[in-house]
């Protein structure tokens, strides 16, 4: 006796090669024609206005976006976390302390914070793998700076940093970036924006499950 | 009876036993708060839509590369499928194969079972939708919690999916204020949209913090990387395929790509042709499992369920393309007007009108294909052009030849088969067809008024039910030629 797999890879087969088992046109041999890329690959556009098109259409998102110095960050950083009354923030193992406000409760994940700790969070701090300008989109391959998923997901605010050499024109230009980290078994998250819903009346309205403050320092 | 061969009752995709687009229709239309829930909506949604494709220069040559890419994936889907199954085990996966609904429910609940779970979270899914999956884990004892907001106003209501995106489209902010009111004993309550969405907050948040098992579909999967993707909004469907510890992903087994590259085709197409957005909130990709991060066991169902049936047809095989973006019911005045429960199938509007009779046999929905004025909206707008009038026009040819094949006494009396008869015995004759209009000339003389037949008689009452009809004119143009010549 066959098993599943083999029956619907043999009707696969036959629907492609031999005819129609239940419809009435038998179809022909395949004819796979080349696939053409002539859409964009590349932004050609000066960086610098690369560079305001993210922080752009970021902030469509409703997000808050700042543009920092780098020998800022830690004081923006301090800035927005008590601005905010951060207290308590979660990190990832690898963040580097300096970066941070010694008045604030770490959070440091190894892998081990219970999703109750996470939970009860006032926030995450994290860098990301790459922006895209085009979308406004922060993408995460949580890799260095980054963590695993649940810390940039359960708590209710989100901190994420961009050097301005992370962020690309246009999605053709992130995906080849992307591809190793998922040859190395990671996952991959997009963020375009906090958490969000256009389920009622088709309006798009910021806040449901993930973050519902998502704030970006894009480092310059 | 004839000895017509019939596929077994299709128990999954239809929600009615064979569905009759046309006597559910006038209710539907009838319903004028649906009618004006529907009409702000898809007003809305096609606004936004049509402002972020004109922001693409390229937006045809990345059609036309979505389009390519997936009848790559369809002309060689065995070898792709065997490409998937052995990526996603070489990443701590593990795949199944389950040929109809039934099989595919067995096995999920199989799943559930194994780890004693009783409650389940889901990501919205059309496929499970199309299983039924929910009543089959309701049969073994098993609750299965949906957390996209629209799919719990639904399921707290009561109620069935109106559209492929949004299922409770057709109920406005106040109606859902109700429901949520109703069933989840929230005392105070306004009808703003950021305060109804917190409500789901708050109902779902210990849900996902401590549910084991988790169900998913799958936008996406990669061939060569055996790479799941799951587009989202809320992050419902991060909570689910982040937190527990099993996820289970259901995916028809036309939902390949074969290349991880190819995303940046499909992300661009799919969420400024489903809800009119540069990029939804939140994407989410994983590859079988990742130690210390995610659900530590993975499994991924492909399921047939007469999509291989769909492949086998040369002209209906293009609906495989269909990425579920819902921009075809979105555009289309049929859908715009009815809603989607006038046709009686987890697939409704112009992808629906040609994937359910497919998927079940145009016998069981074979007033699907009728269900449009075939005016093409459908087509202009689809990011994987699937020429739906093409496929609606060829199903509609089905449907004829199946009721001729039915054969004996009802096919020879069925009228609409009498009438094209007689035509095309008018239309094959030159004097035959001038006997008719000379004859038609003078018949007609009752029934019109200003130019127009608004009403026809008895059986052919049907045509002008819905339309007017030009009479013949005094003069036609054969006997207006033969005149000048003359002169």
């Amino acid at each position: 006796m066959s098993t599943t797999r083999e029956r619907i890879l043999q009707r696969i087969q036959t629907a492609l090669h031999d005819g129609a088992p239940t419809g009435r046109l038998v179809a022909e041999q395949p004819t796979t024609e080349p696939v053409l890329r002539d859409y964009r690959q590349r932004d050609e556009a000066p960086r610098a206005d690369i560079i305001d098109r993210f922080i752009e259409r970021v902030t469509e998102y409703k997000a808050i976006v700042r543009r920092v110095e780098e020998d800022q960050l830690a004081a923006a950083i301090a800035e927005a976390l008590a601005a905010r009354g951060v207290e308590r923030l979660v990190i990832s193992a690898d963040l580097p302390e300096a970066w941070l406000p010694a008045s604030i409760t770490l959070l440091r994940d190894a892998g081990d914070l219970s999703y109750e700790t996470l939970g009860s969070s006032h926030g995450v701090l994290t860098g990301c793998a790459l922006g895209i300008a085009q979308t406004g989109t922060l993408v995460l391959d949580h890799g260095a700076l980054q963590g695993r998923r649940a810390i940039s997901l359960v708590p209710d605010y989100h901190l994420c940093i961009v050097h301005a050499a992370q962020i690309v024109g246009l999605l053709p230009e992130a995906m080849p970036q992307l591809e190793a980290a998922v040859r190395a078994g990671r996952p991959i998250t997009f963020i375009s924006g906090p958490s969000a819903t256009s389920d009622i009346e088709l309006n798009r309205v910021e806040g449901v499950h993930g973050p519902r403050t998502l704030e970006v320092l894009v480092v310059i | 009876m004839s000895d017509h061969k019939k596929k077994p009752t299709p128990t999954s995709v239809l929600i009615e036993l064979e569905p009759k687009f046309e006597q559910n229709a006038p209710a539907a239309l009838a319903n004028t708060q649906l009618r004006r829930n529907m009409g702000k909506a898809t007003q809305t949604i096609r606004a936004k839509r049509a402002n972020v494709v004109s922001e693409l220069s390229d937006w045809e040559e990345l059609r036309e590369a979505g389009r390519a890419i997936k009848a790559f994936t369809l002309e060689h889907l065995d070898e792709q499928l065997i490409q998937l199954e052995a990526a996603v085990q070489k990443a701590g996966g593990h795949v199944h194969w389950a040929q109809d609904a039934a099989e595919a429910n067995r096995i999920i609940t199989g799943l559930v079972q194994a780890h004693e779970a009783r409650e389940v979270i889901k990501i919205k899914s059309l496929t499970t939708d199309e299983i039924k999956l929910n009543a089959a884990l309701a049969d073994a004892g098993i609750t299965a919690v949906e957390t996209d907001l629209a799919e719990l106003i639904i399921q707290l209501a009561g109620e069935h999916s109106s559209h492929i995106l949004v299922p409770a489209i057709h109920k406005n902010r106040a109606e859902i204020r109700e429901i949520f009111m109703r069933t989840l004993g929230v005392r105070e309550l306004s009808d703003q949209p950021k305060e109804l969405a917190a409500v789901a907050r708050t109902h779902l948040r210990r849900k996902f913090l401590s549910t084991k098992v988790a169900i998913s579909g799958a936008n996406f999967a990669v061939a060569e990387t055996g790479t799941v993707c799951i587009v989202e909004s809320e992050g419902n469907g991060r909570m689910c395929l982040t937190l527990p510890q099993v996820l289970i992903s259901v995916m028809g087994i036309e939902k390949l790509i074969p290349t991880f590259r190819d995303f940046e085709v499909f992300l661009q197409l799919l969420p400024r042709s489903s809800t009119g957005e540069r990029m939804n909130p939140y994407t989410s990709l994983w590859t079988g499992v990742t130690p210390g991060d995610g659900p530590q066991e993975f499994h991924l169902v492909l399921l047939d369920n007469g999509r291989t049936d769909v492949l086998a047809d040369q002209i209906g095989r293009q609906t495989l393309n269909c990425i579920r973006c819902s921009a075809c019911l979105n555009i289309c005045p049929v859908y715009e007007r009815t809603g989607g429960h006038a046709y009686g199938s987890v697939y409704p509007g112009p992808i629906g009108a040609i994937l359910t009779p497919q998927l079940v046999g145009v016998e069981h929905a074979g007033s699907l294909p009728y269900a449009s004025s075939l005016c093409g909206a459908c087509y202009e707008v689809c990011p994987v052009k699937i020429n739906i009038p093409e496929v609606l026009i060829h199903l509609r040819g089905e449907v004829v030849r199946q009721k001729q094949d039915e054969g004996g006494i009802r096919a020879a009396l069925d009228p609409e088969n009498v009438a094209f008869k007689t035509l095309a015995k008018v239309f094959s004759s030159r004097t035959a067809y001038e006997r008719a209009q000379s004859l038609g000339k003078v018949g007609q003389w009752p029934l019109q008024h200003e130019g127009y037949i608004k009403s026809l008689p008895g059986l052919l009452g049907g045509w002008t039910a819905t339309r007017d009809m030009p009479t013949i004119p005094e003069q036609t143009f054969r006997e207006w030629w033969e005149e000048r010549t003359k002169a």
